[in-house]
């Protein structure tokens, strides 16, 4: 039978333990809700944004923008990985990190170099392990980031393709399906097919009118195919912060069922030994009057 | 018959203005342009500049670090990646982005990709500035051009 003491002290320290990953769900749970609603406020943009891009992809050739055209040789592949900073969310940093690795490890077998650009710690620690150069790493930015971090990155990912350091760029994020679902996702980002951006836009019901266009067709899409990657980024960077929010929310709420269930078995311990001792006291007692009337 | 332009300035983070207007002017890449109502289907690339609307008399300025201007007979939508009221402008965090960019304009040569970073950032910086000073006097059109 343990020591009374020692069962007390950890029923003690479960219940602590308990009251930290209890206050942690409810923090998770209001970060999340400003998450989501950082979402719903990027979605009239973006929604507008494929909306323009796909009305001005339909009629462009591919050759009229590099980032349009696809390499016929792809030598170096990007990959984008966006993670949280932060740990005790369950599975959900590994899941985007395995994805992102197995992505890595198959392109490396075909012969292909891999770089690797992290966004958030949990992903730059995983791939600093592994054989991949980093090229650059965002680290405590998921906290509190805005639009000009995917600017930032876009800008490095966008010279870098043009400039032919990389042939392919593939983002993984975690994508925000429900409270109860996140799926790690890669997204091939560079280059872009026009189709895929005119597949995104809904297509608006009805004949448009013809557009005027200022300063052209091509122009235009010179200017906003840039920026289509800053969107692209910037969905990432949103959903993967929703779907932290929502994958520690999870953990969390399991870690405290866990920690009633540990309390309640170690009461019972608890409620054991001490019955023990009063027992064992007893026949102490009743043990030792026996001997005296001996 | 549409009489009113119904503006929308979205920017990622939030709906900056959703007004009812009887003109619009912008600085588009090609130069400044005002957009009445029923005007032609038009797609515009904007410069950094100010957006300046119209409605029954009295003029709001809207300070717009690029992007993109869709236009239709009855409907102007501003795509920015940055767009604020005058009296949302930070004018300290301008005022120390100007001194930034000058400071490395006067360090950088003209060829440098940084350099015409540096000007933009300037011209960013100028204009916030310039907004936020005039803020509440209710302008009139101010151009891009002007900050260089």
């Amino acid at each position: 039978m343990p020591a009374l003491k020692d069962v007390k002290n950890k029923i003690t320290a479960v219940k602590k333990t308990k009251q930290i990953t209890k206050a942690m769900n409810m923090v998770a749970s209001a970060k999340l809700r400003g998450a989501q609603a950082r979402i719903e406020r990027f979605r009239p943009y973006a929604d507008k944004f494929y909306e323009m891009l796909g009305e001005l992809a339909k009629g462009a050739d591919p050759s009229v923008h590099p980032l349009l055209e696809a390499r016929e040789e792809v030598k170096t592949v990007l990959l984008v990985v966006i993670t949280s900073d932060r740990g005790l969310c369950g599975a959900f940093n590994h899941n985007i990190a395995s994805a992102a690795l197995k992505l890595a490890k198959t392109k490396a077998a075909e012969g292909k170099t891999v770089k690797v650009l992290c966004v958030g710690r949990k992903g730059r620690d995983v791939f600093r392990r592994t054989e991949f150069e980093i090229v650059a790493a965002y680290v405590n930015e998921m906290s509190s980031f805005d639009f000009s971090l995917a600017s930032r990155i876009g800008s490095e990912v966008i010279g870098g393709y043009v400039g032919g350091a990389y042939d392919e760029v593939t983002m993984a994020f975690g994508k925000f399906v429900s409270l109860a679902r996140q799926e790690a996702t890669l997204l091939p980002v560079l280059p872009l097919s026009p189709a895929e951006a005119g597949e995104v836009a809904a297509e608006p019901a009805g004949p448009k009118a013809e557009y005027l266009y200022e300063p052209s067709v091509e122009g235009l899409l010179a200017e906003l195919l840039p920026r289509f990657i800053n969107v692209q980024i910037y969905r990432g960077l949103l959903d993967t912060s929703a779907s932290e929010h929502a994958a520690r929310m999870r953990s969390m709420d399991n870690a405290t069922r866990n920690c009633d269930d540990l309390v309640s078995s170690l009461t019972l311990v608890y409620n054991k030994a001490r019955q023990a001792a009063i027992t064992k006291e007893l026949m102490d007692i009743v043990g030792g009057s026996e001997a005296l009337k001996g | 018959m549409a009489k009113t332009l119904a503006v929308e300035i979205v920017t990622p983070d939030r709906l900056v203005l959703g007004q009812e207007a009887d003109s619009v002017t912008m600085s588009g890449v090609a130069g400044e342009f005002t957009v009445l109502p029923l005007h032609i289907p038009f797609l515009s690339a904007l410069a950094i500049g100010t957006v300046v609307i119209r409605r029954a008399g009295a003029a709001k300025s809207v300070f717009v670090s690029g992007g993109f201007a869709d236009v239709t007979a009855d409907r102007v939508l501003i795509l920015a990646e940055a767009a604020e009221l005058p009296e949302e402008i930070d004018a300290e965090r301008a005022r120390k982005a100007r001194e930034r960019a000058e400071a490395r304009l006067a360090v950088q040569h003209r060829e440098d990709v940084d350099f015409t970073r540096a000007k933009a950032a300037l011209q960013r910086a100028l204009l916030r500035l310039k907004l936020h000073g005039s803020s509440g006097k209710g302008l009139g059109g101010v151009s891009a051009g002007l900050a260089r």
